[in-house]
């Protein structure tokens, strides 16, 4: 309800945040789609004509894509197993009445705000160096040989390191749900003689379901584009080189743009898959 | 001055059609009451004349200047809120003095308007305050007082009394009412009520799904109501209507009879019924007739200390010069 | 919860949420404590935990061997700067949004959301290529445009959601009180949604702060903000526990303590208001 005078003013007031995110969104995709097409080199002749689809065949069919689309599904699977099992738990754990709430609280949330070259090489050299990091004295003083982690276990790794990241994350968007669930239910489900895992199962799961999905997109759009950690701990070697990481060493390390823009088409069309389903969900609460 | 006329004013929301063409002259110093039931459309025509709605088509002038185009800023009209749509985060003072700022009125004058207003509203000690920190009714009142200190052509009152509890609306209607008697500047006012529109208005528009049903003083709708939605719209409590054999007798469609206008008695009357449930409001009892065959309940309004109890056969008789004839469109006739 | 737990219930919870809870934050911890041992004391074997000669000797190390203060400031400016730029782009399209909804409102938020999904590194080359065409390579003013579009759809989300709280009619009545446009923005509705816009800021300073893509592939040597500067400890010859874990705790601390009080907004801004 408004005036044609407000709805002008609207539209004027709008049109710097839209035209910058158009630009933002549509001149690089443009780039990308174009250099996708050719063969472009720069420190090797440069752009060096038209290829059609050669470079979306070549992307796939490079011995590197296969397993990068497997390590990425790893990273991407495992750490969203591990924070949203954990974060369910956590955050029901946090739910209940305890002594220092409030610093137990912040203590979780911690490592959400560590970046990620921080929380990387701490983890690297402080945790997993097979000679002073602190898993190999814990392992010693078991009797065990330390790990050398990063090579022996690349990928469990990073998925260790990531998940620590992205636990905070889901645990607190999982509480947030959870105490948005009318106790009142619960009460009645406990009246009704259900016992606890059945609760957990029939009523606090099922309530949870919506905010589980959000943070299973969220996470697989910000997880899909991991790159710092990779970057700092294992540059892509020992099979940790993700689709992400791969389009990064094609189009700067080797330079050939031509190849990395094909994927990175690839990489913007499996985003945007996963996008549709949050933006439906998104839209679906959006009171129009 | 304040003389506002709407000319042929129409207002649509895309294809739906809120106020169909409408023809209205407010006079200068009037206080007029838009009254209907809700959804009726009298909140949108109070808009449109604020300028907070564009018209679709038609005329609003202002002291015989076209405003339809001009921003509210600009229509030298101020409104008051069902909300009262104070500013939290300034003073009462503040919130005052707002317009008066936006205006660029000198700080000394402003400060006058704003002593003038508190004293007047009752406001003085509470000038410092904030919003949050004051009653219903001492909100109400910094948004009158707001409205007053701009000194405008006129009010505009969008169900001032609303999110008030019954005892603070009336106050406040007599406050209200005194400050139109003070002021003597053009109001409208927007209410649902039609107490508060008999009580305060010099002249009603009974509005009803965008059109208006009937303009006139309260006295004039209370008398001569133009159709059967006027008639059972202004009076409390309502207007009996009844159709039917009873209703031939009179040549007409549906007669209306007020409670107030129908005696009872024990022994003899024109119709007969039995007494259901009687609202005893001290001065005066209501009750609810059944089974008269004229319609589902019959409202008699009696003296306060006349007692039947229910299930009790009563006789009716209505003043045969307070009865109103309808015709089969539901019009007067006279 | 409506009951009060038992006693001992309660006592059994505060155990396992304290356990849990140190050991998610432990790693930060170690980081800090490292941060005060001797290079010798931070590789000790078997590690030590608390009793140690505390010393503050790897700060200053660390701020005179590599300049932390200008990566400092290059986070500051580069965080700082793309948050208020950012705000000042969005505070105007969440006002019409919020309170001149069309029939397209909805679209143009989802589709700003949309643009936060795309993968970075899909549009890494055209980016990379344009600024070195605008001369923007390993500049402050190249990286803070950058991170304000990464950010963008967030902050005019967020304020969007803070504007809709607002009541419609306080505004109207400032029109009414004759206030422009401008006027109404600055003088009512801003002031308003000051906790909003403050949560907003805070969020977005955090994220601007982390981001770890775009400031570890356009900037160099004179632009690099204290991710980059964090990574070039990667390299073998930087490999001093002690030290590293001193830049790090300096790189995290300003972030830690804005980001425990804008933990509450968080859930709002990540989520997109799908989680409420």
């Amino acid at each position: 309800m408004a005036t044609q005078h407000s709805r002008s003013a609207a539209r004027i007031m709008m049109a710097p945040a839209v035209i910058l995110l158009l630009g933002w969104m549509l001149v690089p995709l443009a780039m990308t789609l174009l250099f996708s097409f050719k063969q472009y080199l720069p420190l090797r002749g440069g752009d060096l004509g038209w290829v059609g689809f050669e470079n979306y065949v070549r992307f796939v069919s490079s011995s590197a894509f296969w397993p990068s689309v497997q390590a990425t599904l790893v990273i991407v699977g495992g750490v969203l197993a591990i924070t949203i099992c954990f974060g369910v738990l956590l955050a029901m754990l946090l739910d209940q009445p305890f002594w220092g709430q409030g610093i137990v609280r912040i203590l979780v949330i911690a490592p959400f705000f560590v970046m990620p070259t921080v929380s990387a090489l701490v983890w690297k050299n402080m945790f997993m160096d097979p000679v002073n990091g602190l898993f190999a004295h814990l392992w010693k003083f078991f009797g065990a040989d330390p790990v050398v982690w990063l090579s022996e276990a690349p990928l469990f790794s990073i998925v260790l390191i990531v998940s620590w990241q992205w636990l905070p994350f889901a645990t607190l968007i999982l509480l947030t749900a959870i105490q948005s669930l009318d106790s009142e239910q619960l009460e009645a489900s406990e009246m009704d003689g259900a016992p606890p895992l059945k609760r957990f199962w029939f009523i606090i799961l099922p309530h949870l379901s919506r905010a589980i999905t959000v943070v299973l997109l969220i996470q697989t759009i910000f997880l899909l584009s991991i790159f710092a950690e990779i970057f700092v701990t294992t540059q892509g070697s020992f099979g940790t080189r993700t689709l992400t990481y791969l389009i990064f060493q094609r189009v700067l390390e080797s330079q050939n743009v031509g190849l990395g823009s094909a994927g990175g088409v690839y990489a913007i069309i499996l985003a945007n898959i996963v996008a549709i389903f949050l933006m439906r969900i998104v839209g679906k609460n959006l009171d129009a | 001055m304040g003389r506002i006329t709407l000319d042929k004013v129409v207002k649509r929301f895309g294809d739906v059609e809120v106020i169909p063409p409408l023809d209205l002259t407010i006079e200068d110093g009037e206080f007029t009451v838009f009254v209907g039931p809700s959804g009726c459309g009298k909140s949108t025509l109070l808009r449109l004349i604020a300028g907070l709605e564009d018209v679709t088509d038609g005329q609003i002038r202002i002291d015989g200047n076209d405003a339809t185009d001009i921003p509210p800023a600009k229509r030298g009209l101020a409104m008051v809120f069902q909300s009262y749509a104070l500013y939290p985060h300034m003073s009462v003072r503040k919130n005052i003095a707002f317009p008066m700022r936006m205006a660029g009125i000198p700080e000394d004058e402003q400060k006058r308007r704003i002593d003038a207003a508190a004293k007047a509203l009752n406001l003085t000690d509470y000038l410092e305050r904030r919003p949050g920190q004051l009653s219903g009714g001492q909100r109400q009142r910094v948004a009158i007082g707001r409205a007053i200190v701009r000194e405008p052509a006129a009010f505009l009152f969008d169900e001032p009394l609303s999110n008030l509890d019954a005892a603070l609306r009336v106050g406040m209607r007599m406050e209200i009412s005194e400050l139109h008697a003070k002021l003597k500047t053009t109001m409208i006012y927007v209410t649902h009520d039609q107490v508060e529109a008999m009580t305060m208005a010099d002249k009603i528009v009974v509005l009803r799904a965008g059109y208006v049903e009937q303009v006139g003083s309260p006295l004039e709708l209370y008398r001569a109501p133009r159709n059967v939605f006027v008639a059972g719209f202004i009076g409390s409590p309502k207007m009996n209507l009844i159709d039917g054999a009873e209703a031939a007798k009179h040549d007409c469609k549906t007669i209306g009879v007020r409670p107030e206008h129908i005696a009872i008695s024990d022994s003899d009357g024109q119709w007969t019924g039995r007494v259901g449930v009687s609202e005893h409001l001290g001065s005066d009892t209501f009750f609810h007739i059944h089974d008269t065959g004229l319609a589902e309940t019959i409202t008699v309004r009696a003296d306060g200390e006349v007692g039947f109890r229910h299930g009790d056969t009563v006789y009716l008789t209505p003043r045969e010069d307070s009865i109103h004839r309808f015709d089969e469109q539901g019009l007067r006739i006279a | 919860m409506a009951r009060a737990a038992s006693p001992r219930r309660k006592a059994i919870t505060t155990l396992a949420a304290w356990s849990v809870g140190l050991l998610i934050f432990f790693p930060i911890l170690w980081t800090m404590l490292t941060s005060f041992k001797t290079e010798a004391t931070a590789i000790a074997d078997p590690p030590v935990f608390l009793f140690f000669d505390w010393t503050l000797e790897n700060y200053s190390v660390v701020q005179e061997r590599s300049d932390y203060m200008r990566f400092l400031w290059n986070s500051i400016i580069i965080a700082g700067g793309s948050t208020i730029l950012g705000i000042i782009v969005a505070v105007p399209a969440a006002w019409a949004m919020a309170f001149v909804p069309g029939r397209r409102t909805k679209d143009i938020l989802l589709w700003m959301l949309s643009t936060k999904m795309l993968p970075a590194v899909g549009v890494l080359y055209p980016m990379y290529l344009i600024f070195i065409q605008m001369g923007l390579l390993d500049t402050r003013i190249g990286l803070t445009i950058v991170l304000m579009l990464v950010n963008l759809p967030i902050i005019v989300w967020m304020l969007y959601t803070y504007f809709k709280e607002i009541p419609g009619e306080i505004l109207e009545a400032a029109r009414m009180d004759g206030a422009t446009l401008k006027e109404e923005i600055l003088y009512v509705l801003t002031p308003m949604a000051i906790p909003g816009i403050a949560s907003t800021l805070l969020l977005n300073v955090i994220l601007a702060w982390n981001e770890a893509f775009w400031t570890l592939n356009l900037t160099a040597a004179k632009a690099a903000p204290l991710t980059a500067f964090i990574a070039s400890y990667s390299s073998p010859e930087g490999l001093f526990y002690a030290k590293l874990s001193a830049a790090s705790t300096m790189a995290i601390a300003p972030i830690l303590i804005l980001g425990w009080f804008s933990q509450k907004q968080l859930v709002r801004g990540l989520t997109f208001g799908a989680v409420k």
